[in-house]
């Protein structure tokens, strides 16, 4: 379950984790202003990978119509901050 | 040698005996086996009367990229790795202009079960924790066209990407449909070949209930006995051969190193029973005389026969009966699966890169385990040591699995 004291620092990293396994992307390029499909080159797939998994880390639910949004490793760290 | 016609100028090879052509090669003239018992807990927790498989000689997770090797059914990983042997031994892939122009490149690469395996742990997976564990990937990993499609991918292919599906056959009726796409201008360069990675409980379970399998548990290296007296079944294998064709005149442009020529094909159906071959070898035959046909080939030229002879009691001897019909007497035969055991999908394009190598070093590798022939084979079998001879063709036989027969016609260059 989300930890309520996680900062936006660890959402970054538990996201660049998550990234790396997925995506093979290395975590330092995982920086919160990069595009998961134009930066980092991540396709619709893995990007349902991503989310399965940010789920189980963060304790969050990430509905399609959310997913479709997140546009930035930003997007997504601030969708984990206000919704875990 | 004229311009229309097909040459092979790249070998590419991951397999029971070696994680490539040159390991493989020599693994077959060396007379290695590439079969071992299997360590599975399911062997033991089932009693599968089958023990033994062929594993592939180098995990495809130790040569690829992570990321890629988790986004790729086992078929799909070995498919990669030959291909892209196959391209680099054809001299491309360097990112210079000889490069092929995509809209001239093809593709096609066949399986006989294509990605069994991934279908098998994502429906564990469904069943143990849910629809979200479901990989999105599941679907591009167990569909058979997948080996072919992510091969596509890689080299940018545009003129044709196919995926023939014909069991044993598969990958012998992806070098045909080659041939004819660079036959009838579709294409410069074609890749071509097959892919499988099928063992599991369940194929080997599916494959002993069907008594195809040889269950020589005790005896592993043993097992595989094409035309030997003893023979009771194939055993399983798992791995990929690739080989890149051309147009002659492509080639000759470019300055490829060709190894033969592919210079004609023929194939056939029984439509005899799902699983027998017609016993007189009819329909064997006709896609061995097509090949001669459509290769404008005397019989008498052909030396060798790179037999399909899996260990099974009746198939065997049928496909020497379908020689003699379409051929005669003279061929010499050979069989590796004695050593590489089935390779199903795989097994016509790998035993195609031996067929090659054959014609192109003038050696055929030994049958193993021929210890009694079979009182029905009249033929000249090479066993023990390989045998030197100056070959001008050579002949590749696939059959599979539902009367599906082809036959490759390889010459000397």
């Amino acid at each position: 379950m989300a930890d309520k004291q996680l900062t936006e620092q660890d959402i970054v990293a538990g996201l660049a984790e998550i990234v790396e396994e997925v995506a093979g992307v290395a975590q330092d390029e995982v920086t919160k202003e990069k595009s998961f499909v134009d930066d980092l080159d991540i396709d619709s797939l893995s990007m349902v990978e991503i989310a399965v998994q940010a789920e189980d880390k963060f304790g969050v639910k990430i509905p399609d119509d959310e997913l479709a949004n997140l546009k930035t490793v930003g997007d997504a760290v601030a969708y984990v901050a206000n919704n875990s | 040698m004229s311009n229309a016609d097909v040459v092979v100028t790249g070998l590419g090879a991951t397999t029971p005996l070696g994680g490539d052509v040159e390991s493989t090669w020599d693994g077959l003239l060396a007379g290695r086996s590439g079969v071992a018992r299997l360590d599975e807990d399911w062997v033991e927790r089932f009693d599968l009367p089958v023990k033994i498989a062929a594993r592939l000689a180098v995990e495809p997770s130790e040569v690829l990229p992570r990321v890629e090797a988790r986004r790729l059914d086992r078929s799909e990983q070995v498919a990669m790795i030959a291909a892209r042997q196959a391209w680099q031994d054809a001299g491309f892939g360097d990112g210079n202009a000889d490069d092929v122009d995509p809209e001239r490149l093809g593709v096609v690469v066949g399986t006989g079960i294509g990605g069994a395996t991934t279908l098998l742990n994502m429906d564990d997976l469904l069943e143990t924790s849910g629809l979200r564990k479901v990989s999105p990937l599941t679907v591009p990993m167990l569909m058979p066209n997948g080996p072919a499609a992510y091969v596509g991918l890689e080299l940018k292919a545009r003129a044709g990407v196919h995926a023939p599906v014909s069991a044993c056959a598969s990958g012998a009726e992806a070098i045909a449909m080659a041939w004819r796409m660079l036959r009838t201008g579709e294409a410069d360069v074609v890749v071509a070949g097959g892919a499988e990675a099928c063992i599991a409980a369940i194929t080997m379970a599916g494959f002993a209930q069907s008594r195809t399998m040889s269950t020589r548990n005790d005896d592993p290296v043993a097992a595989s006995r094409p035309w030997d007296v003893e023979r009771d079944g194939f055993v399983l294998g798992e791995g990929a051969g690739i080989v890149v064709l051309e147009r002659a005149e492509y080639a000759k442009a470019r300055g490829a190193r060709i190894y033969a020529s592919l210079a004609g094909i023929g194939t056939s159906a029984d439509s005899y029973h799902i699983t027998a071959p017609d016993p007189e070898g009819t329909g064997q035959a006709r896609a061995m005389a097509a090949a001669l046909r459509t290769g404008d080939i005397d019989p008498a030229r052909v030396g060798h026969v790179n037999a399909h002879a899996t260990s099974t009691p009746v198939g065997d001897v049928t496909e020497t009966v379908a020689v003699r019909k379409a051929i005669g007497e003279h061929p010499v035969l050979t069989a590796p699966k004695s050593a590489l055991g089935h390779l199903l999908g795989a097994a016509g394009a790998v035993e195609s890169v031996s067929t090659v190598l054959s014609l192109y070093h003038g050696l055929i590798p030994p049958t193993q385990n021929l210890n009694e022939i079979d009182p029905g084979v009249s033929h000249d079998i090479v066993t023990g040591e390989p045998r030197k001879v100056d070959l001008d063709v050579a002949i590749n036989d696939s059959f599979g699995f539902g009367g599906h027969n082809v036959s490759l016609a390889f010459a000397a260059v």
